[in-house]
């Protein structure tokens, strides 16, 4: 019972919190500094998940094969290699070094 | 027309045909690579002793990677349900400031906002933030949400059903799929110092309070502090 309840809480915030972005009316968000604001948000929530997602498990910060993954990940884009190849090589590279 | 950015090599090729391929591949690469991990999603899950009816209607409602993760392995571990569901509230609360920027970027009208608002996440918002100077915003948002949404609940089921056959992403190496794609997509973005000191900055504030706050905050408080960070310079 009070794990069917956790999952509708969640499940049903979570839908919300998605909403809530949505009925913000767009007068609102027409201004030039919500603008800006709006076209970095993205940017800058990506990149804390990608640092996130790489150098953290749980609450530690660790250092591993996701790492490694990474570092090609960002040669790759600097040196203009296609998306797809991107992502290939940096999963190759990662399961290379967590098999090591 | 919007102006494109001079290094935009990634979403090079303006002709329709190129840019409707190109976004299809990239859609379908992002999707493929969320499976291990609805895989994974599924079969922690069924560990946490959720039914298969609890876990699909996660995947079909809250469609939330980290949020669903979040809850079903705190639940798992023996954690209390009021920290399970707050953590995946906390890491929830992204894709609503996503959605204000997609809300601005494609402005949805009637039920089509509600259909955008469940399927705003960090794929189709990357996807659609990436193709915006190309005028792709919408098709890049709606192949990557349909993209995502079908492979993660079929994978959900399958990893509910049948156990997570890949093993754990750490093995293939899929756990850096999403923050390589992220980076690809991005990179366009970062054309200028003022967005790559805020992009570092929003990376660098994530990971130093990473140990003190609760999981799910330092994504929050890295994005918004950046952005903080980008008005005091613009000053």
């Amino acid at each position: 019972m009070k794990l069917w309840l956790a999952v509708l809480i969640a499940a049903g915030g979570c839908a919300a919190l998605k909403l809530a972005g949505f009925v913000v009316p767009v007068r609102l968000l027409e201004s030039a500094a919500a603008k800006r604001i709006l076209e970095a948000l993205p940017v800058t929530l990506l990149s804390a998940l990608i640092a996130v997602s790489v150098f953290a498990t749980g609450s530690y910060l660790v250092l591993d094969s996701r790492a490694a993954g990474l570092a090609v990940a960002l040669i790759l884009v600097a040196i203009r290699a296609p998306f797809l190849i991107v992502v290939i090589a940096a999963c190759a590279t990662a399961a290379g070094v967590h098999a090591l | 027309m919007p102006e494109t950015p001079r290094n935009d090599y990634l979403n090079s090729g303006s002709s329709p045909s190129v840019a409707r391929r190109r976004i299809r591949n990239r859609a379908l690469a992002i999707g493929v690579s969320v499976t291990p991990f609805g895989l994974s999603f599924g079969a922690v899950s069924v560990e946490a002793h959720l039914s298969l009816v609890q876990v699909c209607l996660l995947s079909l409602v809250l469609f939330s990677g980290a949020s669903q993760f979040a809850l079903v392995s705190i639940i798992g571990a023996g954690g209390s349900y009021l920290s399970a569901v707050g953590t995946a509230l906390l890491l929830g609360v992204r894709n609503g400031l996503y959605g204000a920027r997609i809300n601005a970027l494609l402005r949805p009208a009637g039920w089509r906002r509600f259909v955008m608002a469940e399927v705003t996440i960090d794929e189709s918002t990357a996807m659609a933030v990436s193709e915006a100077p190309s005028g792709n915003a919408a098709r890049a948002f709606w192949t990557t949400a349909l993209s995502v949404y079908v492979l993660w609940n079929a994978s959900t089921v399958a990893g509910a059903l049948v156990g997570n056959a890949l093993g754990s992403p750490a093995t293939t190496g899929l756990d850096v799929a999403g923050p390589a794609a992220f980076v690809a997509l991005l990179a366009p973005r970062l054309n200028t110092a003022r967005m790559r000191v805020a992009a570092l900055g929003a990376g660098a504030v994530a990971l130093v309070t990473v140990p003190i706050v609760p999981v799910g905050a330092p994504i929050l408080i890295g994005g918004l502090t950046a952005v903080a960070l980008l008005l005091v310079l613009d000053r």
